[in-house]
């Protein structure tokens, strides 16, 4: 591990650090923090100064205590229902596989018509039927885009479940249990991991896609999404603090991202 | 003499794990016209990389690093790209082993035939297509004036390889290098392609190099031999010279005939371990893939199940398994009537009948050690653990003839394919079987190797008197150790018997047909073949 | 050619059997609401009459499946109901939206589209050169950025350090062509950002891919130029696959237009939806959402056809 980790490209150590970066902020938020979450210290759209390093937002508040406490909520929720999206997709493509049949078929037609629908449409219109809430949220994503992680995994372990090794536990008696955690599962986790990277980002940009929207974690909460949101108009006075949590969410995804490209690099073995 | 083509000291790199790693190692060799040359080894001899090189091509990853290749005495390593052009395709043409992936699916045959002619100017794309109508028919392809007009994938791939070679001809090179071009094909289909390729060096007087695997087969074409290992040449020589006294002990491997077993009589002292009768079968529900199926394997006999690709014999051994379910028909295992689907059967019927793969690569799961791989049986069947599964584990991998210290905890990636293939008979065996079926256990293995496994197949039978069904297309494997031979066509078995009986005649048609089709390592073997199949048909 | 056919046919109906059932899924979704919808929705303002006159508006006196073909039958009519905000006709509301969401997509489709396949062709002929390197390095940021950050981006410089060009892309029916343009100049930047990447990284992928077969080196030593091999050789085979890519990435588009009509404060679809999920204004909900699946099913409807018709192998079969 250490190994291939010195090995790396400098793109993957800069992705590497990005994300180290965020987890230790978000982790440390509350000591990081010179100010509250929800506390009004200053006056609307201040500059930057030694107070307040990157100045304050639409109704005073300090920004830069809000980016930290915003990359925690922020994270948090996209992991969480990056995590249950998996769970959710993992198990139902391994069971299409192998058991096909009736199973694969009903699962698999259910999910092509939800796939077939424009996840966000489909989600603004969930939101707009329930109403939004951190619980709607998590479920209502991580359910959308488990399609995407059944469809992998399924192929996944299609592709698995025809060779021979997994043939030949059928014949020794194993049941599905053994197929499924020993064969299968270890062979799949290398596209699943890089696939996790990505789904994460995806998740990532659609909630705060939708907290932009005004559909996501509601005020006074912070989380980037709805802080580019608050602070939108400042913009055309030319101050850019919208800029800065837009900037946060674009540079987490670029690192995740630059790990997910080293990752499928090594998992391709080094082609291309 | 007229020496066509000139290779000195030619080294060759590619990067794997991270170097360039030599893979061909100071080749020289001389090419007449009128001549060919067999380059023979197994893989990773660097074979194929050498005719590549011959034509100033080297495929990704790989790069000339030293040497001289002249062809017709203008040096092409490091030629510009465009000398390079000029020559290929007119000069020198390549002959690939899989034509179907070789055709360009969007354009019809015979497009791919006038294309390198026409843009180099050589002749109209009218005299293009006369010309090629007229090869195809001296490559005795069916129909030569319409087959042409066909797309790639609605020819068969017999038809395909000698379109291919036909395609070779289209500018008429001086040279043509054959890379395994009959190594995909079954034994009646290669027999096509070799007339075709006799045709072209004997009759057209054109310049070779035969890149094979198989000794017997560059007997046939080639007038010299090279053998080649690891990147280096072993010896050159005369293909007469070499096939009667080989020099270097690894050609003298290679050429051994495979020593005849002795036939071990069926007698009815010996139970019958397995009786399959009147069994059919299908995939869709309406052709059947199998039809009036009768097979007996007796204890300790091989049975050798022979076939061509869709014969059904790798379906038979599913209806066997159970994967596939016989829709008519009994199989009796151990004088029980099993049921025809896998979920059903018991964990004992299971476990006595135990089956080994063509490819040991995805035989083996990838993830787990070889502890795991033979001790899983062990655990499953006996529930054996700790210390005392550890010793039969390490008992078993002496038996399969590897150091039990050594292996027992390597991943099954960290092994050849050899070692692989012993690994998965090790997994067989620690299910105690009655029967094994062996699905071409041997066919994707290098010769030397494939040998090895047969022989401990041998030996183990001799131990433990382990019934083997032996799944093969290669009659040189089944004359070397089966004792009944069942001949499959088209789904149905058309002869079968003792191993003395069928391989001595008279034979059913096809069977005639089949055994008259594997080379014999006599160079005059084709073309005597090919002058008595033309008498015949006078 | 009769099997192709056949097997576009049963696309076709595929798509028509999704959208049949999204729309069931649409109209169960209002169902769902949880406690009374009318009371839920009017919130504070829901006196007996308003409720009442609310439960005429939705016809929620009539069975499910009586309303659910009703409103179906409607939809299908261009009667999509009246908004409940304020009371005016849906169709009215979407009808001119619409018409500028396509006429913004198809603006940034102009532009990627062949943007998107030049790049990708080049990046893959020139691979693992220094402008395959940088190519890759920008798509995959752009990949990464959620599309707000791009359009403020874009407003920050073009019409606030520069004012070149409007931060607000409010156009109207009076506006001649070149007018419209030039005031949705940021946003279609915006979106052709985005599209671009992913159409190029797959575009890319896809002729590299071809370049590997077996059939291509063969082309090489025949001795055919390197831009023959290319046009004649490669691109009949990569075409169904790139043809492919550019479908879905129209697909792709419809949708990403949402945020950034929001940005841009752009009258379309989009914005209207988002207005209306905020206020909860059911009616056009519904037919916003139905109208973008429905569009959505159709292109990537189109992407499979087109890729059915150019696979050389599909088209041949005598």
């Amino acid at each position: 591990m250490l190994k291939i980790l010195r090995q790396s490209p400098l793109s993957a150590r800069i992705g590497l650090g990005i994300v180290l970066l965020n987890i230790l902020v978000a982790i440390f938020a509350p000591v990081i923090a010179p100010y509250g979450e929800t506390t009004v210290v200053g006056n609307v759209w201040e500059l930057f100064s030694r107070q307040f390093y990157f100045g304050t937002d639409h109704v005073g508040r300090d920004l830069f205590s809000r980016m930290v406490f915003g990359a925690r909520n922020t994270i948090a929720l996209a992991f969480v229902t990056t995590a249950l999206s998996f769970f959710i997709g993992i198990v139902l493509g391994f069971f299409a596989a192998t058991l096909g049949g009736w199973t694969d078929q009903i699962l698999s037609r259910i999910i092509d018509i939800i796939m077939a629908f424009p996840t966000l449409i489909f989600a603004l219109m969930i939101l707009s039927v329930v109403g939004s809430s951190v619980y709607t949220l998590i479920f209502t994503i991580a359910v959308l885009d488990s399609t995407r992680v059944y469809r992998l995994s399924r192929a996944v372990a299609m592709d698995i479940e025809v060779m021979e090794f997994v043939e030949a536990a059928r014949l020794r008696g194993e049941g599905l249990w053994w197929l499924m955690r020993h064969e299968i599962l270890p062979n799949a986790m290398p596209p699943l991991v890089a696939e996790f990277g990505l789904r994460f980002c995806f998740v990532f940009l659609f909630i705060a896609a939708l907290s932009f929207l005004g559909l996501g974690l509601q005020p006074p909460t912070a989380d980037w999404g709805g802080m580019v949101r608050e602070n939108a108009g400042a913009i055309t006075f030319g101050i850019y603090t919208p800029l800065l949590p837009a900037g946060a969410i674009a540079f987490l995804t670029v690192g995740v991202n630059l790990i997910v490209d080293w990752f499928l690099h090594i998992a391709s073995g080094l082609h291309d | 003499m007229d020496k066509l083509l000139e290779i000195k000291d030619l080294y060759i790199e590619a990067w794997s794990e991270e170097r360039w790693q030599t893979i061909v190692n100071g080749i020289s060799l001389e090419l007449n016209r009128g001549e060919v040359l067999g380059l023979i080894g197994e893989s990773g001899a660097g074979k194929s990389t050498i005719g590549l090189a011959a034509m100033g091509y080297t495929r990704q990853g790989c790069r000339l690093t030293s040497g001289s290749i002249k062809l017709d005495g203008r040096e092409l390593f490091g030629a510009s790209q465009k000398y390079l052009r000029s020559i290929r395709g007119t000069r020198i043409a390549y002959v690939a082993q899989s034509a179907a992936a070789s055709f360009n699916p969007s354009h019809r045959v015979i497009r791919q035939y006038t294309e390198a002619p026409v843009l180099k100017g050589l002749m109209s794309q009218k005299e293009a297509e006369q010309k090629a109508v007229e090869i195809y028919h001296r490559l005795f392809l069916p129909n030569p004036e319409k087959i042409g007009y066909r797309y790639p994938h609605e020819l068969s791939g017999g038809q395909l390889q000698r379109a291919m070679v036909a395609m070779a001809m289209s500018c008429q090179p001086d040279v043509i290098v054959f890379d395994e071009p009959t190594t995909a094909l079954d034994v009646t289909t290669q027999i096509e392609v070799l007339a075709a390729i006799k045709e072209i060096t004997e009759t057209m007087n054109k310049a070779a190099l035969y890149i094979t695997h198989d000794l017997a087969v560059v007997a046939q074409v080639a007038h010299r031999i090279m053998v080649l290992r690891y990147g280096d040449m072993v010896e050159l020589g005369e293909t007469r010279e070499m096939l009667k006294n080989p020099k270097e002990q690894y050609t003298r491997d290679l050429l051994s005939v495979r020593t005849l077993r002795e036939e071990k009589a069926e007698t009815e002292k010996e139970k019958i371990i397995l009786e399959v009768k009147d069994v059919e079968a299908t995939y869709t529900g309406r052709e059947k893939v199998l039809q009036d199926i009768n097979v007996t394997v007796r204890r300790g006999r091989t049975v050798a199940l022979v076939g061509e690709s869709g014969s059904g014999k790798s379906t038979l051994a599913k209806v066997i398994t159970g994967l596939l379910p016989a829709i008519k028909g009994t199989i009796t295992f151990l004088g029980k009537e099993l049921h025809p689907e896998l979920r059903k059967r018991d964990k004992e019927n299971l476990r006595k009948m135990q089956m080994i793969y063509q490819m040991p690569d995805t035989a083996l799961n990838p993830r787990h050690r070889v502890r795991t791989v033979i001790g899983r049986p062990l655990k499953f069947y006996f529930g054996m653990k700790g210390q005392e599964a550890e010793d039969r584990i390490k008992e078993l991998l002496d038996k399969i003839e590897l150091t039990p210290e050594k292996y027992i905890d390597r991943l099954t990636t960290e092994l050849s394919g050899g070692e692989k293939q012993r690994i998965c008979i090790a997994r067989a065996l620690a299910a105690e079987p009655e029967l094994i079926i062996c699905d071409e256990v041997t066919s994707a293995l290098d010769q030397l190797v494939a040998e090895g496994i047969l022989a401990l197949l041998q030996d183990l039978q001799n131990e433990l008197h382990v019934s083997y069904l032996f799944i093969t297309h290669d009659l040189a494997t089944v004359k070397a150790i089966s004792d009944k031979i069942v001949i499959m066509l088209e789904g149905r078995i058309v002869e079968q018997g003792g191993k003395q009986e069928i391989l001595a005649p008279p034979h059913h048609e096809y069977t005639d047909k089949l055994l008259a089709s594997v080379p014999e390592m006599d160079p005059d073997w084709l073309d005597s073949l090919l002058a008595e199949r033309a008498s015949s048909f006078i | 050619m009769k099997h192709v056919f056949r097997m576009v046919l049963k696309r076709i109906l595929a798509s028509v059997v999704t959208i049949l059932t999204v729309s069931v899924i649409i109209f169960i979704g209002v169902e769902l609401l949880p406690g009374d919808v009318a009371e839920t929705v009017l919130g504070q303002s829901a006196t007996p009459e308003t409720v009442k006159a609310f439960r005429k508006e939705l016809k929620l006196d009539l069975p499910p499946h009586v309303r659910y073909f009703t409103w179906l039958r409607n939809f299908v009519q261009g009667d999509f109901g009246n908004s409940l905000a304020n009371g005016r006709s849906v169709a009215g509301l979407i009808g001119w939206r619409f018409a500028n969401t396509i006429f913004l997509a198809g603006t940034a489709a102009a532009i990627a589209v062949p943007l998107a396949v030049i790049l990708g062709i080049l990046a893959a002929l020139y691979r693992n050169s220094l402008f395959d390197n940088a190519i890759s390095t920008t798509t995959l940021s752009f990949i990464s950025f959620p599309e707000f950050f791009i359009a403020y981006i874009l407003i920050a410089v073009f019409s606030v350090q520069f004012n070149v060009f409007p931060s607000l892309a409010s156009i109207s029916p009076r506006m001649g062509l070149w007018e419209k343009l030039y005031t949705i100049l940021l946003p279609a930047l915006t979106l052709t950002c985005i599209v671009t990447a992913h159409m190029m990284r797959q575009t890319r992928a896809a002729i590299i891919n071809v370049l590997a077969s077996a059939y291509i080196e063969m082309a090489d030593l025949k001795g055919i130029r390197r831009l023959r091999i290319i046009i004649l050789h490669a691109l009949p085979n990569a075409l169904s696959p790139v043809i492919n890519v550019i479908a879905l990435n129209l697909a792709y588009l419809v949708v990403g237009v949402v945020i950034v009509e929001v940005v841009f404060v752009y009258p379309g679809l989009g914005q209207l939806l988002v207005d209306s999920v905020s206020k909860r204004d059911l009616p056009v909900v519904q037919a916003s959402g139905l109208i973008f699946a429905a569009t959505y099913v159709t292109l990537n409807l189109l992407a499979d056809v087109l890729s059915m018709l150019s696979n050389p192998r599909l088209r041949q079969t005598h």
